[in-house]
């Protein structure tokens, strides 16, 4: 028990809690956004993959991180694109289009694998770069808190920043605002002159943007390959983080923290023959209850508003 | 049969159509040898008797989860918790199979019970959350599969392990649970029959049962249901728990069936094929053996054609995309459905 305490509480843990929280915070950042804006993004999934597989691709034959981070994003965008136009140009169902997404991500990515590295599990043998690690001068000379923040992968502080900005984004903009009024009541946003369809595309693609970062930390930051389903459910845990987190950009930013946390920490558990399986699944377990109790809560408020609407002499009382 | 149902068919047709033409397109370009690589793609299936068995074989688990997941779709409920569903299911099964002695004929009895009890509590949690305090099922069905991956994992690593074995696999089933595999050389098992009683019970069910109609009502129209006194609160709960049962047994039959023992290090996917499947199908039990089959057959000639050829099998999973976007777009060739109705209209005045 004092070995795991031990080991919770030491700058190295710390450390790796931020590196595997990164691309959590980009994918949740990106549902966050899409998700106010009234389109449940379930392909973030699918999005990160690709950005991460074109990544890797690209620096390998450009030679240049820059551009593979460059393609990340845009692969993550034409993902976005590719999302919005079915889902509300041809109208097929948002879920069953992220859904499509996904497969089409999966496969895809292995498929162009198979052709440009002639392996199905990892791109290993394409030499792709790396983005730059970062030391913040003066902070990193601090104790404690030098080993923490600094010397991260850039993509880790772009989280970082991203974060911040989507907050700004959504809360002290123009845009943001109406951005979460077509998320609340579309028909009244529409009523006022705004149009559904290009908020709601804008979200996709900034939920594009972000998990095309978050792609590109996967292989270009966190390790230095490809792999086939490297993304391994993060696109799905970015949403529960967004969900857990209670829809609002602080509340996703402790969430995202707290899964990194758990998956940090699982890391460790690990290599202490504790069952990891355990650890694994709590904040998924944690998200369930955590959704439950906000929806009962809900529930309540909405009969006791129906009541105060049926006697409001009550009110007054 | 009215034209708009006949619309909906060719236009589904058209959407499939357009996916494998995608796929074709793809394989020429990509592809050394792309005739060969189409032929073995679409008759791979039906060259030897072993490969037919593949296509079968493939099919059952995807019938179980279409089923499981066309009963939530009915209800106008999501189901993505198909996955942890099945996984949980096989799981059960698993350990009954290793630990129960049973004669032959009860065991597998046993075992599929235990599936699709184990299915069942898996499909309860997201319905009754939805049921009491309208928690989307969405988000808690999926983050479920990952719970009880997790949960399923730790019992087969930590209590029902193989440690002889190499790689990470349970113990093996005891015999007397398997599912006989009747047809060799192929590896098609009795599983088969309990795939056509499922998809028997389901359309009965749903076409022939109060609770079948309550629940499609509740579908097709959740307030209006509820007006004429259909309780739409236990509806939406049991859809999702015989969603589950379905599911749970399909793990458990393709545990029985085909493995004899665990050994799934992830999440094997079929909860998503039955996604597809349901759409293919459109929710339709009796559709969903079809669907099933010819998701299986394009699975099949893909595993083919890679062994074969330079093409490999992940062009599927592409192809598969691009159906559910195609099928499943409902402004797809909607002019042309358009134009339908309005000439129909114009000749019934």
């Amino acid at each position: 028990m004092s070995e795991m305490l031990q080991a919770i509480f030491s700058t190295s843990f710390a450390y790796s809690v931020l590196r595997v929280t990164t691309p959590l915070l980009f994918a949740a950042l990106g549902g966050l956004v899409s998700d106010l804006a009234g389109v449940i993004n379930i392909g973030l999934e699918g999005m990160m993959l690709a950005g991460a597989f074109a990544g890797v691709v690209v620096s390998a034959f450009t030679h240049s991180a820059f551009l593979g981070l460059v393609a990340a994003v845009a692969s993550g965008v034409l993902m976005a694109l590719i999302l919005g136009y079915f889902s509300l140009k041809l109208k097929t169902d948002i879920i069953l289009a992220g859904i499509a997404l996904n497969l089409f991500a999966s496969g895809g990515t292995v498929f162009l694998l198979y052709l440009v590295a002639h392996d199905k599990g990892v791109s290993t043998s394409l030499a792709s770069k790396v983005l730059p690690q970062v030391t913040i001068p003066i902070l990193d000379k601090i104790p404690v808190l030098g080993p923490i923040f600094s010397g991260h992968n850039v993509l880790v502080y772009v989280a970082m920043i991203a974060a911040v900005v989507v907050w700004y984004y959504l809360y002290r903009t123009p845009a943001g605002l109406r951005l979460r009024a077509v998320g609340e009541n579309p028909n009244a946003a529409d009523s006022v002159g705004i149009s559904v369809h290009r908020v709601q595309f804008t979200a996709l693609i900034i939920s594009g943007i972000l998990s095309g970062f978050g792609g590109a930390h996967l292989s270009m930051g966190y390790v230095s390959w490809f792999a086939r389903d490297m993304t391994a459910g993060r696109g799905f845990i970015g949403l529960a983080a967004e969900a857990l987190g209670g829809r609002t950009p602080v509340g996703t930013v402790l969430a995202s923290v707290f899964f990194g946390i758990a998956d940090a920490l699982s890391n460790y558990l690990q290599s202490l023959s504790i069952p990891s399986e355990f650890i694994q699944a709590v904040p998924y377990a944690l998200t369930v209850i955590a959704l439950a109790v906000y929806a009962r809560q809900q529930t309540r408020k909405r009969a006791r508003l129906a009541k105060l609407s049926q006697n409001p002499e009550k009110k007054a009382a | 049969m009215k034209k708009e149902h006949v619309f909906e068919v060719v236009r589904s047709l058209v959407a499939i159509l357009l996916a494998m033409l995608l796929g074709f397109i793809v394989t020429y370009l990509v592809s050394k040898q792309p005739g060969e690589a189409f032929q073995s793609f679409l008759t791979g299936p039906f060259t030897s008797p072993r490969r037919f068995g593949n296509l079968i074989e493939a099919a059952i688990p995807l019938t179980f989860t279409g089923l499981a997941v066309s009963m939530a779709f009915q209800a106008a409920q999501f189901n993505i918790g198909a996955e942890g569903q099945f996984f949980f299911g096989a799981t059960a099964a698993t350990i009954v199979g290793i630990t129960v002695p049973a004669p032959g004929w009860l065991h597998p009895i046993l075992a599929l019970a235990v599936g699709g009890v184990a299915g069942a509590f898996v499909g309860w949690i997201p319905g009754v959350l939805k049921a009491r305090w309208g928690a989307s099922e969405l988000v808690s069905s999926l983050m479920l599969n990952y719970v009880f991956f997790r949960v399923g994992m730790y019992l087969i690593n930590y209590h029902y392990r193989d440690t002889t074995a190499g790689a990470m696999v349970s113990l093996p089933l005891k015999e007397t649970s398997w599912l006989t595999q009747f047809l060799p050389p192929t590896r098609i098992h009795y599983g088969i029959f309990v795939a056509i009683l499922a998809v028997i019970f389901t359309y009965l069910f749903l076409y022939r049962s109060r609770w079948g109609y309550a629940l499609r009502m509740t579908g097709l129209n959740l307030p209006f249901a509820n007006y004429s006194g259909i309780n739409t609160t236990s509806v939406i709960t049991y859809s999702q728990v015989i969603s589950g049962v379905v599911a749970g047994i399909g793990g458990a039959v393709e545990m029985l069936g085909i493995y004899h023992r665990f050994q799934w290090l992830a999440l094997p996917g079929y909860g998503f094929d039955g996604i597809i499947v349901a759409i293919l199908a459109r929710n339709n039990p009796l559709g969903i053996p079809l669907a099933a089959l010819f998701l299986a057959y394009l699975r099949t000639g893909a595993d083919i054609m890679a062994r074969t050829t330079d093409v490999s099998a992940e062009m599927i999973t592409v192809i598969q995309a691009v159906m559910i976007l195609l099928v499943t777009a409902q402004a797809f060739l909607a002019g042309w459905k358009h134009r339908i109705v309005v000439k129909e209209a114009k000749q019934s005045v």
